[in-house]
């Protein structure tokens, strides 16, 4: 494996169900991302997107196949394992999934606390850092209730990047966004991987995006189709 | 608080948050909380006012063994003894002296109230059977018709009990005799009665016509001073001819009744199950409340699992809840179980109250089971699958 390369699968093949209702959904799929890069994941729902985000990101088992990220393989990964690993992820979800007792601030603090027990005005210091990367300095004590969809959206991405991930999975995080929040979110994704190495894969259908991406992945019946570089 | 949580768990404490955040509901819990402490409170105060009241009369005397019938399960239960069986007894060269206790219920009516009191027939010639609250005033019973009445007794108005002495005595007909009480000890309504009296055993045997002189209730012994009790107790039961009779130390005949009312009667084993239910009603709530939390926030708790959050994490946020809701609804749990029981006890003379012992021990089931039940809820959070979320 290229050292360079955050993930690396070959043949990764998945599946839904079992017995005769089994059903394949992911097929030979083959796919080399290098760090810091900024990758888009394009197809027609059902084309496996969400399976493929899913078994890097270490949220679902994988199956079959070869599946490294940032060299550790995922194939016969125990949970623990797993779950050790998502600890260097961040997710952006496509629903702000924000704990609505919680404030912006404190929020963007679980994204820091999850690696080790760091001290409470340090994981403030760097929650406050994040929310002001993406413009929410002065909504930090408020509750989600309190802010709206583009700033709650803002706030998870704030959660996803606040402990320096090696890898942003993100399922349509600009969807909730106006045109300069969406574009401002791509641009911040895009800065780190130049800055921190930080790698992106993105399923998204917006268009706006697209031209910022270094690579456009297509799926579709759960093969990809396309691959298409940017310089 | 939040603050305080912080710095006891080294982490944002989440469950006080999210309990706080609706707090309406978190009232409604803490008050379910309170409920079934206050539940549990009231059972164990009668169960230990059972327990005190069944000992109570145990203390009025002063004796080492006890000779009883063999269905004599409580003081006042059960046949008589043949007194010979107390100069078998007085054989032994270590039991010192003997003596016979009449036991039997006396009413009297006082305007529409009518009172049960225990009545203890005693040979006014052996004070030394008696407990000193008795034992100063027992020389009054050698005349007779003479009683020492309990102050305590429910049914006569305390200020007119505290009133009685030898210049101003108090006169009752009862069993068709008229007893003049001219002074009074502090004993306290039971469970079998509203008080106590004492009289000599002649003015006894004169009040309980069918009663026989030479069967008392029970016998009494006294040994020698350093003397082994169960030794003298094991050499008894082979002394004495009728191997029938309960011949105990008096200290385990006081538990024995003990543990027959608690666990025999069905009062003890009523209020025993009431402690159950009150223990399963606040389990039940804690694992509702925590239930429905963890299912009200599936999503969020979905989020910390694919950010990496791992089972101890949830388990501490459950665990954490479930202390906040144990230790906050004990609180006005205590409060309102004491107010209960001062009135109970105001209202009935029985020795109901909350003692520290309840209040820890009642303090930490609430936590062990609120814990219990927060650990139960945590299997609802396998239904949290970050997979979902995308």
């Amino acid at each position: 494996m290229d050292r360079n390369m955050i993930v690396d699968t070959r043949n990764m093949n998945h599946w839904f169900g079992t017995g005769e209702a089994r059903k394949q959904v992911l097929f030979d799929i083959n796919l080399a991302l290098p760090r810091g890069s900024f990758t888009v994941l394009m197809g027609p729902s059902g084309s496996g997107k969400t399976t493929v985000l899913t078994l890097l990101g270490c949220l679902r088992a994988v199956q079959d196949g070869t599946v490294k990220l940032t060299g550790h393989e995922l194939h016969g990964a125990s949970e623990a394992e797993l779950t050790r690993l998502r600890q260097r992820l961040g997710f952006i979800f496509q629903s702000h999934n924000l704990h609505e007792s919680l404030t912006a601030m404190q929020n963007v603090v679980m994204g820091v606390q999850v690696r080790a027990r760091v001290p409470d005005d340090l994981a403030r210091k760097a929650a406050a850092v994040a929310l002001g990367l993406v413009g929410l300095s002065d909504r930090m004590d408020y509750l989600p209730a309190n802010l709206s969809g583009g700033q709650k959206q803002r706030v998870a991405v704030a959660r996803a990047l606040v402990g320096n991930p090696d890898m942003v999975f993100a399922d349509e995080p600009t969807a909730a966004l106006d045109k300069d929040s969406a574009a401002d979110v791509v641009d911040l994704l895009k800065r780190l991987g130049a800055e921190r190495g930080t790698t992106t894969l993105l399923v998204t259908h917006d268009n706006r995006i697209l031209d910022r991406a270094d690579r456009i992945l297509t799926l579709e019946d759960g093969k990809i189709v396309t691959v298409q570089e940017h310089a | 608080m939040t603050i305080v949580l912080q710095w006891l768990f080294g982490r944002l404490p989440i469950g006080w948050l999210q309990l706080t955040h609706k707090r309406g509901r978190f009232i409604a819990a803490l008050s379910g909380v309170a409920f079934a402490n206050v539940l549990v409170f009231v059972q164990l105060g009668i169960m230990n006012s059972m327990a005190t009241a069944t000992l109570k009369p145990y203390e009025f005397f002063n004796a080492d063994i006890m000779i009883s019938a063999p269905d004599a399960n409580a003081l006042a239960e059960g046949g008589n003894v043949a007194r010979q069986w107390m100069l078998q007894a007085l054989a032994d060269p270590d039991v010192i002296s003997g003596t016979g206790l009449f036991i039997a219920k006396a009413p009297l009516k006082r305007g529409d109230t009518d009172i049960s009191l225990t009545t203890f027939g005693v040979d006014p010639g052996q004070p030394g059977f008696l407990a000193p609250l008795i034992a100063g005033d027992i020389a009054f019973l050698e005349v007779q018709h003479v009683a020492i009445l309990d102050r305590l007794t429910r049914g006569i108005p305390r200020d007119e009990a505290a009133a009685i002495r030898p210049q101003s005595p108090f006169s009752f007909e009862t069993q068709g005799r008229t007893l003049t009480a001219i002074t009074t000890f502090a004993g306290g309504g039971g469970f079998g009665g509203d008080g106590y009296m004492f009289v000599s055993d002649q003015t006894f045997l004169s009040m309980f016509g069918a009663r026989s002189s030479t069967a008392p209730n029970h016998i009494l012994l006294r040994v020698q001073y350093g003397a082994d009790v169960s030794a003298i107790v094991e050499r008894l039961r082979g002394l004495i001819s009728d191997k029938t009779l309960r011949i105990r130390s008096y200290a385990d005949a006081a538990q024995e009744d003990l543990r027959y009312q608690q666990t025999r009667r069905p009062t003890g084993i009523i209020f025993g199950f009431g402690v159950l239910i009150g223990v399963l009603v606040g389990l039940v709530i804690v694992y509702q409340v925590l239930s429905a939390d963890v299912a009200d926030h599936l999503r969020e708790y979905a989020t910390f699992k694919a950010m990496g959050y791992g089972p101890r994490f949830f388990l501490g946020i459950i665990v954490e809840e479930a202390l906040v809701l144990g230790i906050l609804g004990f609180l006005p749990g205590l409060a309102v179980g004491a107010a209960i029981l001062t009135l109970m006890g105001k209202v009935t003379t029985l020795p109901l109250a909350m003692t520290p012992g309840m209040a820890v021990t009642v303090f930490v089931g609430t936590v062990v089971f609120s814990v219990l039940s927060g650990v139960i809820a945590t299997r609802r959070l396998a239904a949290a699958d970050p997979a979902d979320l995308f």
